[in-house]
């Protein structure tokens, strides 16, 4: 009777599990080739980015990406304690996707080179639909080591150990609406600071007609932050669709953030895609951080890198996208050609600009607007 | 004791891996609308990459993205 009941509850199990399984798919094979730009703040940085995507067996995805970042910085903090410089940056990924039914398993491996660091990155991944393929679950861990230098100091090398853990779940909520979860915690442990970056203190030697001077940063050889995030996008009764996105995030340096964005798509047609949007981001300043420490040595660790003081920056995207293949052409399928201008305006609450010739605390607070544009082809095939 | 955890581990691990086939609320013909790039959370992968980067660079806050995971190697 037992034996009976236990053989029952296996094949029922066994044929419900067939009847739910809704195989997932890889992504499409496609191939992009951008161009982006940034300009804010005396930086200025643009390149190309390569990405290839494609199936090489049924279940079997790889991809590759190719990206380059040429810096030219004459930055707030280049322009106050140091020089002008011009530098390239390289970044190399590889990825393998293999799809098993409805779970897709992903790994990929990125390295990344400029003059003064190296950072390797390896990420695995897993993706699992559920619910007849309503909600799919995926997590993931990266693993990252990274060696600092110093230009013109040849000794100088310190290592970053890096470690993440990603959970996400996408859910169908209605045929018109997507929702979706994240959570990631990121611990890196390491030399964490910039090494040429310094912090001001007052000095109120009469011989210092600027009444501060500098020292080098120093950070905690640790940082662990968690961030979780929920988007969603719903279609509305025409072609069209609105999103939205919140995002908290919080660290063991006490910067706590908030980000937001809102946006719409609209379509003119079946080629045109245009999108609007608007960011929103905020956040406390680090526990260690100060625009002006009252003292030489005035606490164990000291900042004055701007990203860790308490700001504000504000985003506002438009984007369009044109299909000019719509019935394939060789081995194509279709291809699009893609526009993106972004405006972002950074206020920060508690960095001074040091240019200006004011006593000493007194400095007008510092703030920049940055333009981003992207230019980009995207073929299917 | 041993057969009674047995179907009881056997009905839970039935249950679990059934949950899948809950009745679908949004059924596959009706999905042409959430099939449509416009409601793709990652429609460009190649510009998404970029744009968190530029972000990633210059803000405090990182990770739950979304995407796949990177390493900017930036400081």
């Amino acid at each position: 009777m037992k034996t009976h009941l236990n053989k029952l509850l296996s094949s029922t199990c066994l044929s419900l599990v067939s009847l739910a399984s809704i195989a997932a798919v890889l992504p499409e094979d496609r191939a992009d080739a951008l161009y982006h730009y940034y300009n804010g703040g005396g930086i200025q940085i643009d390149g190309p980015s390569l990405l290839v995507r494609k199936k090489v067996t049924g279940n079997i995805s790889v991809s590759a990406n190719y990206y380059i970042d040429s810096i030219s910085s004459a930055s707030i903090d280049v322009v106050t304690t140091a020089s002008e410089y011009e530098e390239e940056r390289t970044q190399m990924s590889l990825g393998v996707d293999y799809l098993n039914n409805d779970t897709i398993m992903s790994v990929s491996f990125t390295t990344s080179d400029e003059n003064d660091y190296t950072a390797n990155t390896m990420n695995f991944g897993i993706s699992q639909e559920v619910f007849s393929g309503l909600t799919t679950i995926t997590m993931g861990y990266g693993r990252g080591s990274d060696e600092v230098r110093r230009r013109g100091d040849d000794v100088f090398r310190a290592d970053i150990d890096r470690r993440s853990y990603r959970l996400g779940i996408s859910q169908v909520i209605t045929r018109n609406f997507l929702v979706g979860f994240n959570y990631e915690a990121i611990t890196d442990e390491g030399f964490l600071n910039n090494p040429y970056r310094t912090v001001r203190y007052v000095d109120s030697d009469p011989g210092n007609l600027l009444g501060y001077a500098y020292e080098p940063e120093i950070y905690p050889g640790t940082r662990t932050s968690n961030a979780a995030s929920i988007r969603a996008r719903y279609h509305l009764p025409y072609r069209a669709a609105i999103h939205g996105s919140y995002r908290y995030s919080t660290d063991t340096w006490d910067i706590t953030a908030h980000t937001a964005d809102i946006g719409y798509t609209h379509t003119f047609g079946d080629p045109w895609i245009v999108d609007i949007s608007y960011r929103f981001y905020t956040q406390t300043k680090a526990g260690f951080y100060s625009d002006l420490f009252p003292f030489q040595q005035a606490q164990n660790f000291l900042a004055r890198d701007k990203e860790l003081s308490t700001y504000t920056d504000h985003s506002v995207t438009l984007a369009a996208s044109y299909e000019f293949i719509k019935h394939g052409w060789n081995f194509i399928d279709k291809g699009s050609i893609n526009l993106s201008y972004q405006r972002i305006l950074f206020s920060y609450d508690d960095f001074r600009d040091l240019r200006a010739t004011t006593p000493v605390g007194e400095e007008p607070l510092y703030d920049f607007e940055a333009d981003v544009i992207q230019l980009f082809f995207s073929f299917w095939f | 004791m041993s057969h009674i955890f047995f179907r009881f581990l056997l009905a839970v691990t039935c249950v679990a891996m059934t949950a899948c086939s809950v009745e679908p609320w949004v059924k596959p013909y009706e999905r042409d609308r959430l099939a449509d790039p416009i409601m793709f959370f990652d429609r460009n992968p190649v510009s998404s990459a970029y744009i968190d980067h530029v972000y990633e660079a210059r803000e405090g806050a990182r990770g739950a993205t979304g995407s796949g995971g990177g390493g900017c190697g930036c400081n």
